[in-house]
């Protein structure tokens, strides 16, 4: 007699894995660390193995400490330090670094219910509260070395400049593009995250939806407003946010209609951001904002089985 | 030489979104299909179509001839069961079907000689009324799977004009309805030209994927050899992707009509049914030789010779899998059917039903089934979804038990196809949800 299995179908199964979709966006975020190494020196590898290291350590503390199964194999944790650290500047005191990945791990992933269960993006949550906390520490924006002078270390960001109207300071747009100019550690290099994104892209983790709407819808408004919107683009956390953070899956609608709806709302929300409120930048916090209505969006675009005819669904 | 198809193809017009591209494995389309030797013994279930169960009409000590019937009709929606070997009944048992019913079943031992039945002879067809009979006399079910009685589709009491055939094939491994295209195009025409005379049909499309190109080529030459003289037999060739063979996608695929959720074919003026029904139509009616055997595919990585063989309807699955060279490795996963909506069988001695098109043997590796993690809310299962469902909506809606939206959710448009499970990346076993859910739903 043989030992037969019984289970339902399907009985065949596609090869790809939760670990293997970190590991692609792992590796599409690796042009922007190496950008980041090479623009502000190897400290920027030190602050991104301490985030890493502490959003890894975290995770595997609290799962043990609720007495869940051990995640970190499947890589997500490593994805969120990495975000995180992409959004600090170099010159941030490790111990930041990793209080803030803890914030993100621990409070935002696992106390509501780790992977998958999170309804705003952790990293982005962890960089808002080091930025509240460590407001000093968290705008130092250090030049790239190689733009370093004897009396000038820091520099204020391409986004300030904009918004203070100071054209001259203005860096030229291949520089921009280049990443070469003040900001955190790996959002300066436009280059290297449409590298990432596209490898997203042909590797199917992400379509590329809501990065293109984002970014066009913020490059519009702004163009509106008066501001050169290659600028804008090419400034600020937009890439980093609208390649890397408006398209994670566990904070962001499930169906492309609630995509679509997510990414304008988050291109406007920026927008309106840099434009009219005091701050710089608005990356952050309208995506947190449009993590929040996610699950509204999500039940307002679920779509209709094949075959549904209006005037019958009108009858149900 | 190119070759020049006599009858021009129709491309696919109209994409239909969802589907997965899966393996295809079709090992076997080559295998000209062989008979199987006459087992030594046979178990013909008494249920081996939707509607009541057939009633025994045969007892213990009876002689019975190929073709002869041993299980009758009772009242309401049943279709007749007839033995493919000749021999002895040794005894009625209790059998447990694979999908959990349980039913009658006459067991008969061969006496090898395959002696044919005087009852089996052409049936005399000169109307509507008697072409349905002759439907259900055949013993004929959908032998695409599901095992819908084939007389009660070809009489669905609404106005019809479209007879689709399916010949999509697209679970991977099972060749044989492209074996029975191959080998019995002119049978499959019989059918069809029956079909069209009898009912209010007026144009007929075969649907086929387009991995079986041989298939597509038999079909436009038989189709504009015969006697199409009107061209309302057409050949549509779609493109390879699980599962187009689906009722309503292949409707859809066909003809651009959508049936509504919950209705059928016929509801937008269309037949389906399976190519190989329709062949085994098509000899009935020209030999008078009920539904009594059946080819199947015998596959998977635990088979030693994978094969297309024909064998009587009631052979145990041992007998079949004996006959493929045994098991070339320890066998971790039995199924019936394809490994996408295939049951998975306790043990190999159950007998094969009429609706069986394929045997798959999976060695311990393949049938491991993969450990599942936390949903990591990627949407995959949501391009997956041929029916433009979301089974992780479905999901969460069940946990937190909010029959509301599972209704809204649309649960009973899934056919458990098995796509959304197929593309999981945490491996979630999403097609249990859709059933717990329409379970819940019928509380």
């Amino acid at each position: 007699m043989h030992q037969l299995i019984v289970s339902a179908g399907p009985h065949l199964h596609v090869a790809d894995s939760t670990r293997g979709i970190m590991l692609d966006v792992i590796l599409a975020l690796l042009p922007a660390g190496a950008a980041a190494v090479a623009l502000f020196g190897w400290r920027s590898l030190l602050v991104m193995a301490v985030c890493v290291a502490a959003a890894v350590l975290s995770e595997y503390i609290s799962r043990k400490i609720m007495r869940r199964d051990t995640t970190i194999g499947d890589l997500s944790a490593v994805v969120t330090g990495l975000l995180l650290a992409y959004n600090l500047p170099v010159t941030i005191p490790l111990w930041m670094a990793a209080l803030g990945s803890a914030i993100s791990i621990i409070v935002v992933k696992q106390l509501f219910g780790g992977l998958g269960q999170n309804f705003v993006n952790p990293a982005l949550i962890g960089r808002i509260v080091l930025m509240m906390s460590f407001t000093a520490a968290m705008s130092q924006w250090t030049l790239p070395l190689a733009q370093q002078t004897v009396d000038a270390v820091t520099s204020a960001t391409p986004l300030a400049i904009a918004k203070a109207g100071d054209s001259a300071q203005m860096p030229e747009l291949m520089e921009l593009f280049l990443g070469r100019h003040a900001g955190s550690l790996g959002e300066t290099c436009a280059l290297a995250l449409l590298l990432g994104g596209v490898y997203l892209c042909i590797r199917r983790v992400i379509t590329p939806l809501v990065p293109v709407v984002f970014v066009c819808t913020t490059g519009l408004l702004t163009f509106l407003a008066g501001y050169n919107p290659l600028e804008q683009i090419l400034s600020g956390g937009l890439l980093l946010g609208a390649i890397f953070m408006a398209t994670d899956y566990a904070t962001t609608p499930i169906n492309w209609k609630g995509k679509l709806i997510f990414a304008v709302g988050c291109g406007a929300i920026t927008a309106f951001i840099r434009i009219f409120s005091s701050l710089p930048e608005g990356v952050s916090f309208s995506i947190i904002i449009m993590n929040i209505v996610t699950p509204h969006i999500d039940r307002l675009t679920i779509g209709k089985p094949f075959g549904s005819r209006k005037p019958e669904r009108q009858a149900q | 030489m190119a070759h020049n198809p006599k009858k021009e193809l129709i491309r696919q017009k109209r994409r239909v979104r969802g589907g997965v591209r899966v393996p295809h494995y079709k090992n076997t389309a080559d295998c000209a299909t062989v008979e199987l030797p006459v087992p030594g013994q046979v178990t013909i279930a008494m249920q081996q179509h939707i509607g009541r169960p057939c009633i025994p009409c045969v007892k213990k000590g009876d002689r019975v001839l190929v073709g002869d019937r041993v299980g009758d009709c009772t009242d309401g929606m049943c279709v007749p069961v007839h033995t493919g070997v000749s021999g002895q009944v040794t005894g009625i048992t209790e059998l447990l079907l694979p999908n959990g019913q349980s039913c009658q079943a006459v067991q008969i031992e061969a006496d090898g000689q395959q002696t044919v039945s005087d009852a089996v002879c052409p049936p005399v067809v000169e109307n509507r009324e008697m072409f349905l009979q002759a439907v259900k006399d055949a013993g004929l079910v959908g032998l695409g799977g599901a095992g819908f009685p084939a007389y009660i589709k070809l009489n669905p009491g609404k106005p019809v004009d479209t007879l689709v055939v399916n010949a999509a094939e697209c679970e991977p491994y099972i060749t044989c309805d492209n074996r029975e295209i191959l080998e019995n195009a002119q049978d499959i025409m019989r059918g069809v030209y029956a079909i069209r005379r009898y009912t209010d049909v007026q144009q007929v499309i075969f649907v086929v994927e387009s991995n079986k190109p041989a298939a597509i080529r038999t079909l436009c030459d038989i189709a504009a050899d015969s006697a199409d003289t009107d061209n309302s037999v057409r050949v549509m060739r779609v493109a390879s992707r699980y599962p187009r063979g689906a009722e309503k996608l292949t409707i859809y695929a066909a003809t651009g009509r959508k049936v509504p959720p919950g209705g059928l074919p016929a509801d937008v003026g269309c037949i389906v049914m399976n190519v190989t029904s329709v062949g085994t139509l098509g000899r009935y009616l020209q030999t008078g030789m009920p539904l009594v055997a059946k080819r199947l595919t015998v596959d998977g990585s635990a088979v030693q010779c994978p094969m297309n063989v024909r064998v009587p309807i009631g052979t145990a699955i041992k007998d079949v899998i004996a006959f493929a060279g045994g098991y070339a490795q320890e066998p971790g996963k039995l199924l019936m059917g394809g490994p996408m909506m295939g049951i998975a069988l306790p043990d190999d001695t159950l007998p094969v039903l009429k609706q069986n098109n394929a045997i798959l043997a999976l060695n311990k590796q393949d049938a491991e089934s993969p450990a599942f993690s936390a949903c990591i809310r990627c949407g995959r299962c949501i391009k997956a979804c041929p029916m433009g469902l979301q089974p992780v909506t479905v999901e969460t809606d069940l946990r937190a038990e909010n029959i509301g939206r599972l209704q809204k959710d649309g649960v009973q448009s899934c056919m458990e196809c098995g796509c959304c499970a197929y593309v999981c990346p945490a491996r979630r076993p999403l097609v249990q949800s859709m059933r717990l859910a329409k379970q819940a739903l019928r509380r």
